[in-house]
């Protein structure tokens, strides 16, 4: 503000520099001076009608990026008219049941110009291929889709528990994903890695960070045993990481980050291709972290964590919204949200030059002490695995390792607000004005419920049953045999109308359904 | 005899760090914990509890399905004869407090609700319910 002139990136002539290898200051040399990160903000509720409107608005407001969320029966590949699904349609994201409700999430959007996430991830291969069918009947062909699935299956198993197949079965839906997405699918990328979750179950951040990185080499390992090589798939993984309320620490996670997986693709998995070596990641902030007294405090731990992942170097950022901790956000709430990533990126100035913190005594040791006990992670890791991340990675969900690791976590941090070591202000101090009147939330009813129900009564009414009948039987033969890629049988499958359920339940009756020993 | 206590994780919601996390903090409290697993259905809820001979049944709930899940739960106790109380933890508006009690859940304990608050609820509960 006062005109000092200031150079993009500052550093000693002989030092490390942001768009270097190992790139723990950041991919680019310039970075946010040349392109801002993408304020990427998660949308989707009720009918896949209303989603359409919103990203529509999305991206009249000059959205480039969609990133679509789903409800749970759709997350746990069950149908609006499942019983389970009862209370739960249309909630906390959109429904989407068939090919049907595909063309009604993006009609008249053109998929050749506009990129899709979608956060799936146990029916990842059914929702691409209702993706892809609906695509290719809207004249884009598949080569010319870009976008991401999140589709890491791992990190359900550890930590989001939405899983329906077991450990090994859904690892093969991911092979056939990755192989699929690397012959035909050239703008796609097959993987978001996610510590997300991992965190918000109550992972510390070294926990986050080392689970990550170790489900991101376990998924490398899957693509070389089908016979892929690592520059073919590397450069098509992304990383979703946490961004929580302990400042400095986020920093050094985002920073080790991008040095081990560096280091480790090149070393460990013999990557040659630069964009492999390069760690890609979204940042959310973190959900936990929120509080339900006194609320409007959550815009300013957003705003801190927000900081934390712009000056990690992130890619794209959601910031969540002040309410959260009372229900899904109000539009005032996520626009306020979204105005905080505005007000770093627009107002701060900390845009101006890469890794402004590169250098700092206590932010370099920090971040070499976080990869120091990451790799002390992955050598237990790769102890159980008898030298496989891949196999160490199945072996630590099927004995509950990964998750009695994250409860622990879990259960430490809230002893530690139970007696006060940590505050979190408005919750075990500084409780005056708790009293407050509540905030405006928004209210979601059954009507969507509902009307998603009649929805897909009138597209089982409509198909031809037969035909249906024949792409679920090739289906189910190509899941016996663990040779067969199963994504064309899906796209079939999708194009015959049958319904997302149908196409798991199929699959449910040959690879079966893990059930996790409950465990305190 | 010490308190002995369900809890339980119904529908599709697999959040389940709040739960562990009270589990434990209970258990600390000198409860006996009965941790039913994920994805039960309000039927399969209320017969552990019948099964279990528990004092108190608590629902752990941040998806929004509360209003349509926990009063099924309390549905189905009171089919099975049982009048154990249940009470509600997890992302819950305060808007939704009146309903959910009119349905006769006990008590909802929303975020920040201390280890104390819970086991001194389940405590009166519990005295309440033994007259």
């Amino acid at each position: 503000m006062s005109g000092i002139p200031l150079e993009a990136v500052y550093g000693p002539p002989d030092g490390a520099f942001p768009g270097q290898f190992p790139y723990t200051r950041g991919l680019h040399a310039s970075m946010y001076r040349s392109r801002l990160w993408t304020m990427r903000m998660f949308a989707g509720f009720g009918t896949a009608i209303d989603t359409n409107r919103r990203f529509k608005e999305i991206i009249a407001a000059g959205g480039t990026g969609l990133s679509t969320a789903f409800d749970m029966p759709t997350l746990l590949g069950l149908d609006s008219d499942d019983p389970m699904a009862r209370g739960e349609v249309g909630r906390c994201g959109v429904a989407i049941d068939s090919l049907a409700d595909m063309r009604d999430l993006f009609a008249g959007i053109d998929l050749a110009t506009i990129t899709t996430s979608m956060t799936i991830n146990s029916p990842a291969a059914v929702m691409l291929a209702l993706f892809v069918a609906h695509a290719e009947e809207a004249g884009v062909s598949r080569a010319r889709l870009g976008g991401t699935l999140q589709n890491d299956i791992l990190k359900e198993y550890q930590a989001q528990k939405e899983f329906v197949f077991p450990p090994r079965a859904s690892m093969r839906l991911v092979r056939d994903t990755i192989a699929f997405t690397a012959a035909e699918m050239p703008k796609w990328n097959s993987i978001s890695v996610s510590g997300y979750h991992i965190r918000e179950a109550g992972a510390t951040a070294v926990e986050e960070l080392a689970f990550t990185l170790a489900n991101g080499f376990a998924y490398l390992e899957l693509a070389r045993e089908a016979g892929l090589g690592v520059d073919e798939v590397a450069p098509r993984l992304s990383f979703f990481f946490n961004a929580h309320i302990d400042f400095f620490e986020e920093i050094a996670k985002y920073r080790a980050a991008r040095q081990l997986w560096a280091t480790w693709t090149r070393d460990h998995y013999g990557a040659i291709d630069p964009r492999s070596h390069q760690l890609r990641f979204h940042t959310q902030t973190a959900g936990v972290s929120l509080t339900a007294q006194q609320p409007e405090l959550n815009i300013a731990r957003t705003a801190l964590e927000a900081l934390a992942g712009v000056l990690g170097g992130t890619q794209s950022l959601h910031t969540n919204s002040m309410d959260e901790a009372l229900a899904l956000p109000s539009e005032k709430a996520a626009r306020i949200a979204l105005r905080t990533q505005q007000v770093i990126a627009y107002e701060s100035g900390v845009v101006h030059v890469a890794d402004p913190l590169g250098g700092s005594y206590f932010v370099e040791e920090l971040t070499n002490e976080m990869a120091r006990q990451a790799e002390v992670i992955f050598d237990e890791i790769l102890a159980m695995g008898a030298g496989s991340m891949l196999e160490g990675c199945i072996r630590g969900i099927e004995e509950n390792w990964f998750q009695g690791r994250i409860a622990d976590s879990a259960y430490q941090l809230e002893r530690s607000f139970n007696d006060g070591t940590r505050i979190v202000v408005g919750v075990n101090d500084f409780l005056e004005g708790n009293d407050d009147k509540d905030l405006e939330i928004l209210r979601i009813t059954n009507a969507d419920e509902t009307r998603q129900r009649e929805r897909l009564a009138s597209v089982r009414r409509g198909r031809d049953e037969a035909a249906v009948s024949a792409a679920l039987e090739t289906l189910a033969s190509d899941a016996t045999d663990p040779e067969v890629n199963l994504m064309p049988a899906l796209i079939n499958a999708a194009r015959a109308q049958a319904t997302l359920g149908e196409m798991m339940g199929t699959m449910e009756k040959v690879f079966g359904r893990h059930v996790e020993v409950p465990t305190l | 005899m010490s308190v002995r206590v369900l809890v339980a994780k119904v529908g599709l919601d697999g959040h389940d760090r709040g739960i562990k996390v009270v589990a434990r903090l209970l258990r600390d409290a000198g409860m006996e914990v009965v941790y039913t697993g994920l994805f039960q259905t309000p039927e399969t809820v209320a017969s552990a509890a019948v099964q279990e001979d528990v004092d108190v049944v608590g629902l752990s709930m941040l998806s929004g399905a509360h209003l349509t899940l926990a009063p099924l739960v309390v549905e189905a106790l009171r089919e099975r004869g049982s009048d154990v109380p249940v009470v509600v933890g997890g992302i819950v508006p305060s808007n939704d407090l009146d309903e959910l009690r009119a349905a006769g859940v006990a008590a909802v304990f929303g975020p920040g609700a201390s280890a104390e608050e819970m086991v001194a609820t389940i405590n009166e509960l519990v005295a309440a319910r033994a007259g």
